[in-house]
Order: structure tokens, then C-alpha cells, then sequence
């Protein structure tokens, strides 16, 4: 069974999206497809399931040439679509029924089946709830469940993880992987998450619509052996020094984590690094094990081979000094607000102080954004004190306003205004001068590299961009505190990491930063964080602290995932012991 | 199980989904059931295209036995609420103000002029800004006129020469109601509204919350999906129908002179036809937004105005008239009409039931051929 083919493209190229790719995967087994926003996953996935026709080359599917006989191939799969492809309205047995009688499921089997996924979704007490009224982990394992309804010889599933807390996408894994092992069954799933390529047997790189590599992951993170280290300073702080590594040319990336630098050098120039760093003073290296995260970036790096920019500079010179309020940009104690009967925050208490990168971690509906918009004087405060730049906000979220910026979830842009209009218009909003704006939206155009899209809609920008525009738009009148709500969501890995990069130099130039994310690996990149669960806090600290916390005999050193899903399941254990 | 009981189960299935989406969405339930209901109290009692107590002015220069019969000949008529000026200055001025719609002006030798036999002595203005309501008011006044002249010429004995007067009556609509004659015309608006834009938009839901991508992998054949979504729909439609009748007929008074079965028959039809322009718009229309912007402007307005269901055709300029052909609310209005007001009338009805065959046939022969299990 394991050596037979379960999917095979030839030469498949389709327009816009795919070029030429070539794979086969093996039957039995978990494959990853793995590539940044807009390298084609989607598009891949679909041509597997014959949703589309491939304009070009061979693909077979079980075995089944999938351009001549589509319905045979998908009356042998199961897919799962972004989003869940769930009836929202309908409740959970009703959108089992419904896949059930899709699928063909004769009663009889419906039954026995039913017994099966229910319990191991978690969804038999919740049979008579709405799809559209279960949370987005429930979501997930429901969708899961429709595609298993037949038990399926090959499961796609396209980015089953977006935006799902961890622990459910811990579970989602356990569900895929007993499915695999009891009946055979062959998975294919795309995904954002790469830490979770290390949980597949084989890793498709897919880039530009072109497959870059496949392979087992270790053989990925082989080809760095040696060349990945862990750098610390005594002379000055981390992201200085992850600013003077990343101008070198011997190094493709730094990045700073935890409390130091992580480093990936160039092939053939470990010894000039050594050589490189020790001229910059007091510094510990340490060669660590790359991880596939490292191979990725490092492959995606040499592949788009832009090269080495001279620096990422967006930052800005504070004009205004603070009030020296001993440094504590941001305090809040006992914050809460309901919406009618319910809690979204429930005694929310923490300080953060100038030049700090904070942030707060939680899965969707945890109270993230509802604590964001009372910091902005966006959203009354029920109960509690919040004092931002030293103003009380139950008194002057004005005045308070007009020192923060504010970039909201999916980017608060103008689409149909090109990218200098919209510089224009958040000049404008913000009361600039002709003089000011005309400066710094000269310098948004450069730092923000935008120059090239001056005249582009901003609706057209690739989402990195699209980014970019959003976070100097929120910066157009030099803030002192910038406040980050999931910026990074959809963007894809690449983006992601320049993008820590310009919110590290602003941090450096004394700007305070709140940041929300769900994901795990980018809480690391925070001085301090604060992790939430249904409105509440579960604990505070700097990631090495929460990480410290969960040392176990079995993990020596454990993630911040692993921190995370402990905080909760101590949380659930709590409530149910109560 | 067999392939025959396999494909059943799917069909079933998905006509079972359709019809709990339609139980749990407040909004389909909203536009079958509240929006019929609505519309018809609307045109039922609140539009009106009769002329009825108009507000005119009575100018009485000076009152005698003559001028107060007269006035009195307009305050009995139901079409007018009279009020009286001294002097066409002080009437002109409530004209002005739009306080009245049209004066009557009886100057101070109304009487003589009477007398003589001429009819120097009466003016009448009317505010022509409305053309359709200035027409029918001058009508009015033109009728209690005529009406108060015969009986003054009886009661008086003269022997004057009599304006020849014409007998005619009115058929179908003997009460002159607009009513009549809209609201049956209403009911093809409301089944338009139904299949067409309902149709459309809870497709393009399924497309805009990805539904459709996962529904499109199932091994689910076209025609299964097809008829799984058009089937909830054909039955809402023609509860809303049935509504309509029911109300046109119980609360408005409407007749319904034809056979009830023949109208079921001839809604079928056009329920069919409008469902087919919801698919097809779907087909193009991938949200919500669109979808129903879409359905709006090429199939609600066209038959709200060029379906002769408020406008005359007749009356409508060549091209337009032209255009009105495509229109399939125009054909179902013309079936309505005739058999709400008239009854079986089998040539018109066979004439328009044809033309509603042959649209049903290109919108669901061209949604079926454009639809399929692929993306693009």
C-alpha cells in the first residue's frame, strides 16, 4: 500500500497560478504543501479535487485521470475547502446528514460512523447546535467530520489551521493522524503554519506556482546543519544587534527571539561570520539545530533573491519627549467591558513601558481586540482604569488618541485610492501640515519601499504590501505608541519576518508597540506578553519566563505552543474541578 | 444500495437543506411572506390612481338659490371636498399654496348667464402639473356639471336645447377601481421578487461562505443541484402567490372571475421562468451584494414599470413597446388581468402562457448549460 501513488501531477501548469509542476505523493501517508500567500496551494488543491481544469500537463488521482472523470475521483475523496465549506445555519447533525447523503452513506453505515467521529470531535454533546454558533476550533473538526463522513481513501484539506487556537489545531492533527493509521487513508493539507510541516511525512515547497522541493522535512533542515546559530550581546540590546547582523552580507536572515538573535548563514561563510561578529564586541554564539522554519525562509530568500537591502528603516526620530510618567507608557488595571450579559474582558491588569514590544496572545474571541479597542478609545470602558501616555481614558481618549496609531484586523485601507491617496487622505485625518505631510509622506514612499506602487489602488497590492501601506498610514503622524491588531494574519512567512524586523527598529527608536497575534512563533519576538482566554488572563511575561514555567522531565525545552496549550488546559481543569 | 436509491438520497438530501435554510433564514421568510403583504396593503389601500375628495375651490361671487345648489352638487359628489371663496383673488391664492387642486369659478351673473342659456358665466382652472390627475378631475367636474345642468333644466321647466349626452358603460371594471386592476398585476411583481432575487442571492451565499466549493466535490450531479435548489423555492413562490390571491380576493374585494386551477397553472409557469433569471444571474453574481443589485435592476424594475402592471403599454413609446416583449412580467400581468377581471379568456391567456413556455425554456436551458462542477 505505502509505495503506491496516490497523487500524481505531470507537467501541470495552469495561468496565474501554476507552472509546470511535477510530483508525485505517496499513498498511506500526511503530505504537506507548504508555500507563502499566493504561490498557487489553493489552486493545486482544487485541481486535485476537479474543480478545475489544468490547462496544461496530466493529473491523476487514485489512479484516475482527474480531467476525464472528475466525479469518480471526488466520489473516492474527501475535501475540505477554506473556511470549512460548513452551512452555518444548519446544526451539526444536520451538516453531517447533509455530507452523509452527498456521500452516498447508506443509514446503516451513517450510524456506525456517526459513533466514530462524534466522540473523537468532540461534537456529540453539541448535535443540536448551529454550525454558525460553534467556535472556530469546532468549526474546524466539524468540517473535518463532514469530509470523513465515507471515510475517504484521499482527505484534501486546504489550510484547515487558519486562525484556529492551538490547542484545537493539536487535536485537529491527533483526529488526521489516528485516520491515517487505522484505515490507510492518504492526506494532503496545505498550510500557513510551518511549524506544523514538521508534523508531515513529506513537505511540497510550492513558490511562485513552481515546486521548489519535496522531501521529508529533516532533509530540508539537513542542508542547514551548521550553519544556524544563536547570537547574544553584553554591549547592546538584541534588536541593535539584529540590525548590524542583517546588514552582513554572510547572513540570509536574523531574527530576534526570545532574548537573542537567531542567525542563518550564507553556504561556505560560517567562518567569516565568526570572524564578522567577533569585531562587534562582547558576543556569545551558540550553533543550534535548524528547524524547517529555518530551511523555508532560508530556500524562499535565495529563491526571490532580492538581495540584501541596506537596512529596513522605518523608523523615526520622537520629536516630542514623553512625559518622563517613570517610563510606563501604558497602564491598566482591572480593565472590563461587557456587551449586555456578556464578559469580553473580565479584570484584565498590566504596564508596559516606553521601547517595549508587548504583546497579547489568544486564540479568536479570547478578548484580544476587545481590549485593543478600549486602549484606543475606540470602545467605552465598562469598569477598571486604562491610562495610555499618561492620559485616563475615561476622561481624555481624545487627547490620548492623538498620540497612539492604530492599524485595525484586515487593514483599515481605502481600495479604491491609490497608495499615494491614501497617504494623502491619513495626512489629512491626522491634521499634518501641507509641510509635514508632504515630508512624511515622503517618507512612508520610501521607507515602506511604496514608491513603485504610488499609483496602484491599494485594493490591487499583493497583502504584504497591502500591509505595509496599512502600518504607514498609521504611522503618518510619528506616534508614540502604535498599536498592532493581528497584522500579520494571511501574510505569508517572508512578509511576516520583514515586517518584525521594521516594528523591531521602531521599538529601538523608542516607540512602545501592542501587538496582537495568534501566532505562537511570533509571541517569542515580544519583550512581553499577556496570554487571554475567554476575556481573562492567564498569565504575563516575558516569553522565556512562560516558556520556563512548563519544564517538564519529558520536555526539556518546551514551545511557546506548548506553554500556551498547558495555560489552557490548567484553565479548563480549574473550571471543571469548580 | 442502488445507484437509482444513491441519487435520490442526494436529491433529498439537498431539497432538505434548501428548506431548512429557508425555515431558519428570517430574511427568505421575509420576502415570501412579510413583503407580499406589504406591497399588497400598499397599492391596496394606499395608492390609488382614482380621483377621490379632491380639494377644489368655489368661487360664489354672489350667492343665490342657483349658486348654492350647485355647490351643493359638488359636496355630494365623493370626488371633490368643496371650499368656498368670496373672491377668485383669495382662491387663486389657496391655488397657489396647492391648499386646492382646481377652482370653480361661478361669477356674479352666473344666474343671467344661466338664464340666457349660455355658460359665460362659470370658469374652471385645474392644476395641469399632474397630467393623469388633472385629466380625471376635469372629467369630474365636467360630469357634475352636465349632471346639475339636466336636473336644473327639469326642475326649472325651461325648454332649452340639450347638449347631446352619451351613455357608456364600463366592462370588467364596472366600479372604475384601480384597485381591480393593480392588484392582481402585484402579485406577478411579488413572484418576481421571490424566485428571481431570492434565487439569486442564496446562490451567491453558498459561493461567498465557500459552501458551494465544498458542495461542488461531492459526487452531486448538476441537475441534482439544480433541482435541489429550485424545487424550496418553486413552493415558497407559490405560497406567496397563493397569499397574494388570498388577500387580492378576501381583503381587497377583487374578483377572481376566471378559473382559480388556470391561475395556479399560468403562476407555475411564470414561477419557473423567474426562477431560471435567478440562476442565471447567479451564475454571474458571485455575492450577495451583486446578486441582488442584479436581480433588481433586470427583473424587479422591469416589472414594476414596463409590465403594464402600473403604466399602460399602449402608451408607452414604439421602442419602449418593443423592449416590453422581453419583459416576462408582462405576459404574466396580461394572464392576471384577464382572468382576475374578465375570466377564462383562452386566447389571450394561450397566447401569453406561450410566450412564458418559450422564456422558461431559454432561462433554464441556458442555466443548466452554463452551470457546472467547475470553478471558472
Amino acid at each position: 500500500m505505502s509505495s503506491q501513488i496516490a497523487i500524481s501531477f505531470c507537467q501541470v501548469s495552469q495561468r496565474f497560478a501554476l507552472d509546470k509542476v511535477d510530483f508525485n505523493l505517496r499513498a498511506g501517508q500526511v503530505s504537506g504543501l507548504i508555500g507563502p500567500d499566493g504561490a498557487g496551494k489553493t489552486t493545486l488543491m482544487r485541481l486535485a479535487a476537479g474543480l478545475l481544469v489544468a490547462d496544461e500537463g496530466d493529473i491523476q488521482v487514485l489512479g484516475i485521470d482527474v480531467r476525464n472523470d472528475p466525479l469518480a475521483v471526488q466520489s473516492a475523496i474527501g475535501y475540505m475547502p477554506q473556511r470549512f465549506g460548513l452551512y452555518e445555519d444548519l446544526t451539526v447533525a444536520e451538516n453531517l446528514d447533509l455530507y452523509a447523503d452527498l456521500q452516498g452513506v447508506s443509514l446503516v453505515r451513517r450510524r456506525t460512523r456517526y459513533d466514530e467521529l462524534l466522540p473523537m470531535t468532540g461534537l456529540a454533546d453539541f448535535q443540536q447546535r448551529l454550525a454558525g454558533q460553534l467556535s472556530g476550533g469546532m468549526k474546524q473538526k466539524l468540517g473535518l467530520a463532514c469530509a470523513l463522513i465515507r471515510s475517504p481513501r484521499l482527505l484534501l484539506l486546504d489550510e484547515p489551521t487558519v486562525g484556529v487556537d492551538p490547542v484545537s489545531r493539536r487535536e485537529l492533527w491527533a483526529i488526521i493522524y489516528r485516520q491515517v493509521n487505522h484505515t490507510g487513508m492518504t492526506v494532503l493539507l496545505s498550510t500557513a503554519y510551518l511549524d506544523e510541516a514538521q508534523r508531515c511525512a513529506d513537505i511540497i515547497l510550492l513558490h511562485g506556482g513552481r515546486c521548489l522541493a519535496q522531501g521529508r522535512p529533516e532533509s530540508f533542515s539537513a542542508a542547514l546543519h551548521g550553519r544556524v546559530f544563536e547570537v547574544r550581546s553584553r554591549d547592546e540590546s538584541k534588536r541593535q544587534l539584529q540590525a548590524r547582523l542583517n546588514q552582513r552580507p554572510e547572513v540570509i536572515d536574523a531574527l530576534v527571539e526570545d532574548e537573542q538573535v537567531r542567525v542563518i548563514a550564507r553556504a561556505g561563510t560560517v567562518p567569516d561570520m565568526f570572524t564578522a561578529v567577533d569585531s562587534l564586541g562582547d558576543i556569545l554564539v551558540r550553533a543550534v539545530e535548524p528547524v524547517f522554519e529555518d530551511a523555508f525562509i532560508a530556500r524562499l530568500k535565495e529563491e526571490t533573491a532580492t538581495g540584501k537591502r541596506a537596512g529596513i528603516a522605518t523608523a523615526h526620530a520622537l520629536p516630542k519627549a514623553l512625559p518622563s510618567d517613570n517610563d510606563r507608557v501604558i497602564s491598566v488595571r482591572n480593565l472590563e467591558r461587557h456587551f449586555g450579559r456578556f464578559v469580553a474582558v473580565k479584570g484584565v491588569s498590566f504596564d508596559v513601558s516606553r521601547g517595549e514590544v508587548f504583546g497579547l496572545l489568544g486564540a479568536n474571541g479570547a478578548g484580544k481586540s476587545t481590549t485593543f479597542r478600549m486602549l484606543c478609545g475606540l470602545l467605552p470602558v465598562t469598569s477598571g482604569e486604562a491610562r495610555v501616555a499618561g492620559v485616563d481614558l475615561r476622561h481624555g481618549a481624545a487627547r490620548a488618541r492623538a498620540r497612539l496609531g492604530y492599524m485595525a484586523q484586515r487593514f483599515a485601507l481605502y481600495v479604491d485610492l491609490t497608495v499615494l491617496q491614501n497617504l494623502r487622505f491619513f495626512a489629512s485625518a491626522y491634521e499634518l501640515g501641507r509641510e509635514q505631510a508632504k515630508r512624511r509622506i515622503g517618507w512612508a514612499l520610501a521607507a515602506f519601499e511604496l514608491e513603485a506602487f504610488k499609483q496602484t489602488s491599494a485594493g490591487d497590492l499583493p497583502l504584504g504590501y497591502k500591509q505595509r501601506l496599512a502600518m504607514a498610514a498609521a504611522l503618518m503622524h510619528e506616534p508614540d505608541i502604535l498599536f498592532l491588531d493581528e497584522p500579520t494574519s494571511g501574510v505569508d512567512p517572508l512578509a511576516r519576518r520583514e515586517f518584525w524586523q521594521r516594528i523591531n527598529a521602531l521599538a529601538e527608536s523608542g516607540v512602545t508597540i501592542l501587538v496582537t497575534t495568534h501566532f505562537m512563533d511570533e509571541a517569542n519576538y515580544c519583550d512581553r506578553l499577556l496570554i487571554m482566554a475567554d476575556g481573562e488572563m492567564l498569565a504575563t511575561g516575558s516569553p522565556v519566563e512562560m516558556k520556563a514555567r512548563f519544564h517538564q522531565p519529558g520536555k526539556p525545552s518546551p514551545t511557546m505552543e506548548d506553554a500556551f496549550i498547558a495555560l489552557i488546559e490548567g484553565k479548563d481543569r480549574a473550571r471543571s474541578a469548580a | 444500495m442502488s445507484r437509482q436509491s444513491v441519487a435520490r438520497r442526494r436529491l433529498l438530501g439537498m431539497i432538505r437543506k434548501e428548506s431548512l435554510q429557508i425555515i431558519r433564514d428570517p430574511s427568505s421568510i421575509a420576502i415570501a411572506f412579510i413583503m407580499p403583504v406589504v406591497l399588497l396593503l400598499l397599492f391596496g389601500y394606499g395608492v390609488s390612481l382614482d380621483a377621490r375628495h379632491v380639494p377644489i375651490a368655489i368661487v360664489v361671487e354672489q350667492a343665490d338659490g342657483q349658486t348654492v345648489s350647485l355647490g351643493a352638487a359638488f359636496s355630494h359628489s365623493e370626488y371633490f371636498s368643496p371650499q368656498y371663496f368670496a373672491t377668485i383673488q383669495r382662491a387663486q391664492k389657496a391655488f397657489d399654496a396647492r391648499e386646492v387642486f382646481a377652482i370653480v369659478w361661478l361669477k356674479n351673473d352666473f344666474s343671467d348667464h344661466l338664464r340666457r342659456g349660455d355658460s359665460g358665466g362659470i370658469g374652471v382652472i385645474v392644476n395641469g402639473v399632474d397630467a393623469n390627475q388633472a385629466r380625471i378631475s376635469e372629467g369630474y367636474i365636467e360630469g357634475v356639471w352636465q349632471t346639475w345642468l339636466l336636473s336644473y333644466i327639469d326642475q326649472q321647466d325651461l325648454n332649452l336645447s340639450l347638449p347631446l349626452t352619451m351613455q357608456s358603460r364600463l366592462w370588467f371594471n364596472a366600479a372604475v377601481s384601480s384597485r381591480n386592476f393593480l392588484v392582481p398585476g402585484l402579485i406577478a411583481v411579488i413572484m418576481t421578487l421571490i424566485g428571481a432575487m431570492l434565487t439569486a442571492m442564496v446562490v451567491a451565499r453558498e459561493w461567498e461562505r465557500g459552501t458551494m466549493e465544498a458542495l461542488l466535490v461531492t459526487p452531486i450531479r448538476i441537475n441534482e443541484i439544480i433541482v435541489g435548489k429550485l424545487l424550496p423555492y418553486f413552493i415558497l413562490g407559490m405560497g406567496g402567490m397563493l397569499l397574494s390571491v388570498a388577500m387580492a380576493v378576501g381583503l381587497f374585494g377583487v374578483p377572481l372571475r376566471g378559473s382559480f386551477l388556470l391561475l395556479v397553472a399560468t403562476s407555475a409557469l411564470f414561477m419557473l421562468v423567474t426562477l431560471g433569471m435567478g440562476l442565471l444571474i447567479s451564475i454571474v453574481a458571485k455575492n450577495q451584494f451583486i446578486a441582488g443589485q442584479i436581480a433588481i435592476i433586470v427583473t424587479f424594475l422591469p416589472a414594476f414599470i414596463l409590465s403594464g402592471f402600473i403604466f399602460q403599454i399602449d402608451a408607452m413609446p414604439e421602442f419602449i413597446q418593443w423592449l416590453t416583449l422581453l419583459i416576462p412580467a408582462r405576459y404574466f400581468v396580461n394572464i392576471l388581468q384577464t382572468l382576475f377581471l374578465a375570466g377564462n379568456i383562452w386566447p389571450i391567456i394561450l397566447a401569453n402562457a406561450a410566450a412564458l413556455a418559450v422564456m422558461m425554456l431559454v432561462f433554464l436551458g441556458l442555466a443548466r448549460h452554463k452551470m457546472h462542477k467547475r470553478l471558472q
